[in-house]
């Protein structure tokens, strides 16, 4: 049995090898955020569909892991949910690396509760205050008297970042779990009555048993969700972010064809579908200046 | 038959002597790979974990309360609350997963019929073989729910989530080898306590786990090692906090999903990087102790045998 295994690991070691030779020219390794992943990999498959000599691999990994693979020349694209730092880009260009960015769609990063929860809609200092650990009870936002769990993503993730900096713009408390995943995240906040998570509004749309809060930006403001895409595309909810891909230089070739098929008309319907927002005229002519 | 043994001898183009000593060269080789190997992974770890306390303070590092590499304001590395993990969660994993397996070991030497132990001992080994990701995330959904209901907690990603875990996957472990060592025990031990007059219950309980003792031990060391470095179901199902752990139904974060978490995403030849390799020299520091401590014990108990 072990040595019939084996034999198998080995055939499927050598036939991996001879094919990845072969396709060598024509395999797009794309990398990173784990909130892009199912989206793209929806892309790759439909774009593979159309092409059928073209071979996409899209694996996930988190944001860090993909720019820093995008660094390391192994992978042609890098899916960021973050904007790569000034070192980032600072060891890219030492390795003979021209960063050059590609915005695919539109995030409204969605902050949920359990369904059982009365809380349906905090400001975004409120949320701040939660995470970097200065309100430690649901009673402390009008809520019942129970204390809070904090979910969110490990440090590799780039919505991690992105809510630091931008919405925290400090640390986040150190009693908050560190979940694997987007879909991790939704999981636990269904079974905790007290939990509180943020996550890409891809993973929430079809979500039940949860409560995608509506955020404004100050008390008297007005309180917007994230799965209302008028508001997400005018800018009126606060914590909508774009979804980048990174790549080397001017885009040609195979990596150009599939970067053309997402922003086109069908591929931006893709991107809807999958529960995010196509991208508008502001980034479309960020696009342009990338070369597409 | 012996011309033709003469013939063989002959014919063979490499004399039997120098056969023999390509075999000896052979094996002496192999056994000393393993060791040039674990040289070899300490001395990287050593010399890659170094650069990292040219910025950090050793004493910080040691006995710091706080570990935040990716800080917003200040970088801090602190390893005590992920000892204080890992600990915890080998622990809880021993108290469950030693009586439990010691039990079905002598269960399954000493009482099963034949006929069942032939049916549960394959179905026991077949619990090493599942994929350490599927039982996190039996962790998750099974495991997890049910310590919230039990506890009234809010939810289940704790220390004793993982505990149990790692008990169900040292189980195998500590039930094969124990069970291996329990039936080495010569039968005239059982004989002759049986002919004494003790029940079943006390021959096993007395003379055969005693005599057994250094082999159940070293089951145990072995469950431990596999509890301490598992890495993948400790960081599904134990909430990943890197803050000090307050009990066993608190978050907690093992040195190994630390190293699992921060490794795919560090910058190359940062400080961080350097710290997440002394991170791994810890861990290394540790599995030594245990393995080393285990032999301490088995030599003892081996003189007072005699």
């Amino acid at each position: 049995m072990k040595k019939y295994i084996r034999n198998l690991a080995l055939l499927v070691g050598v036939i991996s090898c001879l094919t990845s030779n072969v396709f060598a020219q024509e395999m797009l390794q794309i990398k990173g955020s784990d909130t892009l992943i199912n989206l793209v990999q929806r892309l790759a498959e439909e774009y593979m569909e159309k092409n059928p000599e073209k071979y996409i691999a899209v694996t996930g990994g988190g944001s860090g892991t993909g720019i820093a693979a995008l660094i390391n020349k192994k992978c042609d694209i890098a899916n960021a949910s973050r904007l790569m730092k000034t070192e980032e880009i600072e060891q890219a260009t030492n390795n003979g690396i021209k960063v050059n960015r590609v915005v695919v769609a539109i995030d409204g990063l969605s902050v949920i509760t359990n369904g059982n929860n009365s809380i349906t809609q905090l400001t975004v200092d409120e949320i701040g205050k939660i995470f970097r650990g200065e309100i430690t009870n649901w009673s402390e936002v009008g809520g019942a008297n129970m204390s809070i769990t904090l979910y969110g993503r490990q440090s590799n993730s780039g919505t991690f970042v992105f809510f630091r900096d931008d919405i925290l713009k400090g640390d986040y408390s150190q009693k908050m779990n560190r979940m694997n995943g987007n879909a991790q995240i939704v999981e636990a906040i269904k079974q905790d009555r007290s939990g509180i998570g943020y996550v890409g509004v891809g993973y929430v749309k079809e979500a039940t048993g949860l409560n995608v809060l509506k955020v404004a930006t100050s008390p008297d403001g007005i309180y917007t969700s994230p799965l209302n895409s008028a508001d997400v595309k005018s800018g009126k909810y606060p914590i909508a972010r774009p979804l980048n891909q990174y790549i080397n230089g001017t885009p040609t070739g195979a990596v150009k064809d599939f970067l053309t098929f997402e922003l086109s008309f069908e591929g931006q319907e893709k991107v809807e579908e999958q529960g995010f927002f196509a991208i508008g005229k502001e980034y479309e002519d960020l696009n342009k200046q990338s070369g597409l | 038959m012996q011309i033709s043994m003469v013939n063989r001898k002959r014919n063979s183009w490499i004399s039997n002597s120098v056969k023999e000593k390509l075999i000896h060269g052979f094996f002496f080789i192999n056994g000393i790979i393993s060791v040039f190997v674990l040289i070899g992974i300490f001395a990287l770890l050593v010399f890659t974990s170094f650069p990292a306390f040219s910025e950090i303070n050793m004493k910080e590092f040691l006995f710091g309360l706080e570990w935040n590499p990716t800080s917003y304001v200040k970088e801090v590395y602190g390893i005590v609350p992920m000892l204080v993990s890992t600990l915890m969660v080998t622990l809880g994993a021993l108290i469950m997963a030693i009586p439990l397996g010691v039990g079905t070991a002598a269960y399954l030497s000493d009482v099963a019929r034949p006929s069942t132990r032939e049916i549960a001992k394959p179905i026991i080994e077949i619990l090493a073989g599942i994929p350490s990701v599927v039982i996190g995330f039996l962790g998750i959904v099974l495991v997890g729910p049910i310590i919230a209901k039990i506890f009234g907690t809010h939810n289940g990603l704790n220390a004793l989530n993982g505990s149990i875990l790692l008990a169900v996957m040292a189980l195998p472990t500590i039930i094969s080898i124990s069970e291996d060592a329990l039936n080495n025990v010569p039968n005239s031990y059982n004989q002759a306590s049986l002919a004494l007059g003790a029940t079943k219950w006390q021959t096993v309980i007395k003379v055969k786990i005693p005599a057994a003792l250094s082999g159940i031990i070293a089951a145990c060391m072995l469950g431990m090692g596999r509890a301490i470095g598992e890495t993948m179901t400790v960081l599904m199902a134990t909430g990943c906090a890197p803050a000090m752990p307050e009990s066993i139904l608190g978050p907690v974060r093992t040195l190994t999903s630390s190293i699992a978490i921060e490794l795919g995403e560090v910058a190359y030849n940062t400080t961080h990087y350097y710290a997440l390799f002394a991170l791994g020299l810890v861990l290394f520091i540790i599995t030594f102790l245990v393995n080393m401590t285990s032999d301490i014990i088995l030599h003892k108990y081996e003189k007072v045998n005699r």
